[in-house]
């Protein structure tokens, strides 16, 4: 046996190691360098445990009212002070966390999911379907998204959940046309030409060869569009048209507390501050992926 | 040109009226009948019926959708459900709301993130690099909303610096021509009048300019540090041709089309944060009439409303596609 393993490692090292896991150990190699990209993965990591943990690191519930209490400016009881409600600012943004990470994260995939299947469609079956397709996402993109969002909204009536579908439906246009190029540009190519003139079916082709080359392209424009996702959530949520109360969502809670900015102004600081921080994360780690996932940026 | 002009005119037409059966369809989607609506929850069934018929809602979607397409080019843009008049009068003195805060805002983007783009990238890896980038990072970042009220507390409440809200001063309201309010003052020959309107301008322009600026900003540096890099830089600063005379003139021309496309992009997202910050600093713009009309429920407004702006949206990146060959004479139109 001992002879066995021996002989084992110096095969491996050539052979065994996939080229999934050599590009991931590449990719890990120029990411970890871009300081600022590590910093935005910090804070989206610290908001994300923030999320999973809220229950145990707020001090009180998102809607434990004390009246007696309204309106303190920050002190060691209520680190960011308490709302006209007397309630902790603090633990709501905690549990807001959830909110807007929740929003951030599924719109994305379901844009993503939606746009991929529709941008493959358009860009390998082509002609009738592939103008039909560009078309409507030309339509969709001439419209200033948060626009889109609050029609979407108004039929589907107002709450998280509604605004959280119609983002990721604003954003399919945006996959949509990502993934058609790649796979334009991804037909043509010679293993693909060969792989077809072997006998390989249209979906065997599309998941071995067209999709996993749209993979790094997608990420990128993911991540910055959680940020983007997680903006306008709060715009809806300011607007009326997403989170209603008492849902801690950040957007949300700088609406209703923006009557009492005069005397109050921690009512409205914290939250946006919140905002600004998960979005400042996703964002830094989106550029730290272009540039490392970008073998044109690479050089 | 001419021929690429009206070959991208033509291209619009499919767009455009894809738009209108857009936001003819969300209309129609939404839930409830608009005749309840109109009418209110006591309404008959007998006037429910006959308001149908006169609204032509008995109608098959593609009879109404015809005659929607009918009405908008005829100008007619629906009724508002709110205060019964025709939206098409009642929009113009909102859209120049505004028309003139974007055009402000963009003004503001636009010159402050191509010059702190081409400090950026002329003085690359330096502090004011660093800055510059981790402003425009911020900037990006930002919610418009939060920083309007930032803004509002510290400028107007605080401060007392500036007005927090509206186009003028209700005392002293300017008497509209072109509903344009710096023009309008200006034709009027009111200048304490155009300065007045300049202060209520401030607050709400910087709010809505930041996401801009920032975009811009960054653009105009990977940009300019890609032109600069060039050899016809090397050989203009071979020639002792001066740096500020050199990114100015020569580096900026060339780094500009990427800039000009992003500008054009950020027109729709203006408009769009114009809802944002019109609601906070009650700029009565097509923004504040969407969201009032939200509340109320006024859904020929909000569809008018969208599809006004998002036209516009339209007509500014065909703008911005004409403006390309002015920029780059290499651009060849086909």
């Amino acid at each position: 046996m001992p002879q066995a393993s021996q002989a084992q490692p110096e095969q491996s090292t050539v052979k065994d190691i996939s080229p999934t896991i050599m590009a991931i150990g590449e990719f890990w190699k120029a990411f970890r360098k871009n300081k600022p990209a590590i910093a935005g993965t910090f804070i989206v990591v610290f908001f994300i445990l923030l999320a999973i943990f809220a229950r145990f690191i707020a001090p009180q519930g998102i809607n434990d009212q004390n009246i007696g209490i309204r309106l303190q400016p920050p002190s060691a009881a209520h680190w960011f002070g308490t709302d006209d409600f007397g309630r902790d600012i603090f633990s709501r943004i905690v549990f807001g966390a959830r909110l807007s990470l929740r929003v951030g994260f599924l719109s994305v995939v379901g844009s993503i999911i939606a746009g991929t299947l529709l941008g493959v469609i358009a860009g390998y079956f082509g002609r009738f379907l592939d103008v039909v397709i560009s078309r409507i996402f030309d339509i969709l993109l001439a419209f200033p998204s948060i626009l889109l969002s609050i029609a979407i909204v108004a039929i589907l009536g107002p709450s998280l959940n509604n605004a959280l579908v119609a983002i990721a439906i604003v954003n399919i246009p945006v996959f949509g046309r990502l993934v058609r190029s790649r796979v334009l540009t991804v037909k043509e190519e010679e293993y693909v030409v060969a792989a077809r003139s072997i006998g390989m079916g249209d979906m065997r082709i599309i998941f071995h060869h067209v999709l996993p080359n749209s993979f790094a392209p997608i990420i990128v424009q993911g991540t910055l569009n959680i940020a983007t996702a997680i903006l306008d959530a709060a715009g809806l949520g300011f607007l009326g048209m997403g989170a209603q109360a008492p849902l801690p969502e950040w957007g949300k809670m700088l609406s209703d507390s923006r009557e009492y900015i005069q005397n109050a102004p921690w009512t409205v600081l914290f939250p946006g501050l919140a905002i600004v921080l998960v979005v400042v994360g996703f964002n830094l780690i989106g550029d730290g992926l272009r540039d490392a996932l970008d073998p044109r940026m690479k050089n | 040109m001419f021929y690429y002009s009206i070959k991208r005119l033509l291209m619009l037409i499919p767009v455009l009226l894809g738009m209108t059966l857009i936001v003819f369809a969300i209309i129609h989607a939404i839930p409830g009948n608009p005749a309840l609506t109109i009418l209110g929850t006591k309404a008959t069934p007998e006037a429910i019926h006959s308001l149908n018929r006169s609204l032509g809602l008995d109608n098959p979607w593609y009879v109404q959708y015809f005659s929607y397409l009918k009405d908008i080019l005829s100008g007619n843009l629906g009724t508002s459900i709110q205060t019964n008049s025709p939206i098409s009068s009642e929009i113009w003195p909102h859209l120049a709301a505004t028309i003139e805060l974007s055009f402000v805002a963009m003004i503001i983007a636009v010159f402050v993130g191509i010059n702190a783009g081409i400090i950026s990238a002329w003085k690359q890896n330096s502090f004011l690099d660093y800055t510059a980038m981790i402003l425009a990072l911020i900037g990006v970042s930002m919610p418009v909303f939060w920083l309007g009220l930032l803004e509002q507390w510290g400028f107007s409440i605080k401060l007392q610096w500036l007005p927090s809200i509206g186009r003028d001063d209700i005392r002293n309201s300017v008497d509209p021509i072109t509903n344009l309010y710096l023009i309008d003052t200006l034709l009027r020959g009111r200048l304490d009048q155009f300065w007045m309107v300049i202060r209520h301008l401030i607050l709400p322009a910087i709010a809505l300019a930041t996401i801009p600026t920032a975009i811009i900003a960054r653009m105009t540096r990977s940009s300019m540090l890609e032109v600069l890099k060039s050899d016809y830089i090397r050989t203009a600063k071979a020639k002792g041709q001066r740096m500020i005379w050199i990114v100015y003139k020569y580096a900026l021309k060339n780094a500009f089309i990427p800039i000009l496309t992003v500008i054009g992009l950020q027109t729709g997202l203006l408009l769009g944060g114009a809802i944002l910050t019109e609601t906070i600093f009650g700029w009565p713009g097509v923004g504040l009439y969407i969201y009032n009309a939200i509340q109320y429920r006024d859904y020929p407004v909000i569809q008018s409303g969208i599809l006004v702006i998002a036209f516009i949206f339209v007509m500014v990146n065909f703008i911005v596609d004409l403006l390309y060959g002015l920029f780059d004479p290499r651009i060849k139109y086909r």
